[in-house]
């Protein structure tokens, strides 16, 4: 008889430095969560067409007003149901996912550029140039934005970049105001000084020496604002003043569901609410979770 | 003190004038309204007809010019639409957009001033935890979608409510609370931070070392100083609500401003949109003034910095 030991080799590995990093994220408050959400509709709205099961916009009127697989009637055809046209739900959020991607982050973007920029040349060449620019942005905020913004996409009319011109121009202001009161702070500062004394002129010193000390904030404030402008863009398609059909955006579904809202059929209206909350919120959180990384100054806001 | 309101009302002033500048001529550009009022095949002399009736063959300046004289007057001039003095339409719609703000800000303030106190007491607590995921859920809802489905749940698979229209306190509720969500977020966390603000005061900490029950330091000293900044703002979001309600009284048919706002948008009724624009703008204009008047007077640094 003999003995045989065997050495078991124990499936323990140390834990991969990607797992060991996130591990550390998370513990440090980062919105795993919310991370992957965003990141999953920015996968889906790139790869849109080859996800979605159904052409968005075109439907067939003998599957109208399906309801999703789970209930009497549904099918595994249309997952999610279909709407009055007979288009697929899941296909239009899918592609929907699209529009509020692009439409958020490049309005975001322009918004953020022009806001920064003005808010710089007037915080730091101040006089009349700052009362200028300031004025002009008191204006703007006096005006309701969404009112606004609701008057403005009703004289351009529907069109998704339209929508997104119009998102920049009522929401720079907010960069405008932050970004200025940081650089009135900033330009007292010695680094700004010697600057000056080096003979730096002042776009040089707006440039490199100012610039690179506000753009935390304006990245945090962006992230704050893509809710904002999501929630903008989904009001302004269900009004029927963004997104025009039969393009597939959130808003206009459930401009679209309203048809459907007093006979029940519920799919129509909190499937896109749904993922307009579920991007809203992550964005909210990821810019909570930025904002108390990056500027404990803008906690209060 | 004198110059620095006669600075102020002067800046205020600015912005009006430039309010009226920009919504004029935006207006304007929107497409001719005389497209719309006239019938299909209509003449060129007809469209031209309209143009005159209206004044809007005369150079944009003096039209401008005109507009603003009889603006100083009171008058908004007359709706393309309806064919009354848009300050009546105004006014015939104010009491329903007040009544709408008024019971939406009353839910907004019940619901979050009490979660906001209850939150500041137990940092981290659970209505701590429960109020910021309240808040960010009150500001990460579209208030159209909350509208819906309200209408969904509490209309149609429960049929409590009317789904849409004006008139009974019921028809209040949900176009209210669906206003009052997003103000009830912002007010609760306002509540919170000033009630933090005031419990960490020197006067606070007294009435403690005192031996007052923390019920009674709570309700009788932190929370009515804490209650000033929110009542505060909640004036401020009266108004704001006032002139934000647009996509609410649309899900609802609310007949209030934003509605008229709507309908004029839609019709190209130039003098209606100008004017709802610019009573919505002076409102908040108005508002801004009186609360830098009033830091003012509190705070007499802020009136000594240029």
């Amino acid at each position: 008889m003999t003995l045989q030991t065997e050495t078991v080799s124990l499936p323990v590995r140390a834990p991969s430095r990607f797992a060991w990093r996130l591990a550390a994220l998370r513990s440090r408050g980062f919105p795993l969560i919310p991370v992957l959400i965003l990141a999953s509709v920015g996968f889906v709205a790139l790869f849109a067409n080859v996800l979605a099961p159904h052409n968005p916009e075109v439907g067939s009127l003998a599957a109208r007003f399906k309801p999703p697989f789970w209930q009497t009637g549904g099918s595994t055809k249309y997952l999610l149901g279909t709407d009055q046209l007979g288009r697929d739900v899941l296909s239009r959020l899918i592609f929907g996912a699209r529009v509020s991607v692009v439409v958020g982050f490049t309005a975001v973007i322009i918004a953020g550029f022009v806001g920064t920029a003005l808010g710089i040349i007037s915080g730091y060449l101040g006089g009349w140039v700052d009362q200028v620019i300031m004025r002009i942005t008191d204006t703007w905020l006096a005006l309701p934005a969404l009112t606004f913004a609701i008057f403005l996409a009703a004289i351009t009319g529907p069109s998704m970049w339209n929508i997104v011109i119009i998102l920049a121009i009522t929401y720079w202001t907010r960069y405008a105001r932050v970004i200025r009161g940081e650089v009135l702070s900033l330009k007292e500062r010695e680094f700004v000084r010697l600057a000056i004394v080096a003979g730096c002129s002042k776009w040089t010193i707006m440039r490199r020496h100012i610039l690179p000390n506000v753009l935390n904030s304006a990245v945090v404030l962006g992230t704050l604002m893509l809710g904002v402008v999501i929630i903008t863009e989904a009001t302004l398609s269900f009004l029927g003043v963004g997104v025009p059909p039969p393009q597939p955006a959130w808003g206009l579904m459930l401009s679209d569901g309203k048809q459907g809202l007093m006979v029940g059929y519920w799919w129509l209206t909190v499937f896109p609410g749904v993922c307009i909350m579920l991007m809203v919120l992550s964005a909210n959180l990821i810019g909570d979770w930025l904002r108390v990384k990056f500027d404990p100054q803008l906690r209060q806001l | 003190m004198k110059q620095y309101i006669a600075r102020r009302l002067g800046y205020s002033l600015l912005s009006l004038f430039l309010l009226s500048l920009t919504i004029f001529f935006f207006v304007r550009v929107t497409g001719d309204p005389a497209a719309l009022l006239v019938e299909p095949g209509a003449s060129q002399d007809d469209i031209a007809a309209i143009h005159h009736q209206f004044g809007l063959d005369r150079p944009l300046w003096i039209q401008y010019g005109l507009f603003m004289v009889s603006l100083l007057q009171g008058d908004f001039g007359q709706s393309f639409y309806y064919r009354v003095p848009v300050f009546e339409l105004y006014l015939s719609r104010l009491p329903n957009s007040l009544e709408l703000a008024v019971v939406a800000m009353f839910l907004s303030l019940v619901i979050g001033i009490p979660s906001g106190v209850l939150a500041s007491v137990q940092v981290g607590g659970f209505w701590d935890s429960f109020g910021k995921m309240f808040s960010l859920l009150g500001l990460s809802l579209p208030s159209f979608w909350v509208g819906l489905v309200l209408i969904l749940f509490f209309s149609v698979y429960l049929g409590w409510l009317p789904s849409s229209g004006s008139g009974t306190p019921l028809h209040l509720i949900m176009p209210a609370f669906a206003l009052g969500w997003y103000f009830a977020a912002a007010h609760m966390r306002l509540t919170r931070s000033s009630m933090l603000e005031v419990l960490g005061s020197e006067y606070v900490k007294l009435a403690r070392l005192k031996g007052l029950p923390q019920k009674l330091v709570i309700a009788k000293h932190a929370f009515k100083n804490a209650l000033i900044p929110v009542l505060t703002l909640a004036g401020i979001n009266l108004v704001i609500m006032v002139n934000v309600a647009i996509v609410v009284e649309t899900v609802f048919a609310w007949p209030g401003i934003g509605r008229l706002l709507y309908e004029g948008i839609s019709f190209r009724d130039f003098p209606v949109v100008q004017g709802v624009v610019i009573m919505g703008g002076a409102m908040i204009i108005v508002v801004n003034f009186v609360i830098d008047i009033l830091y003012a007077v509190i705070d007499p640094r802020i009136r000594l910095e240029k």
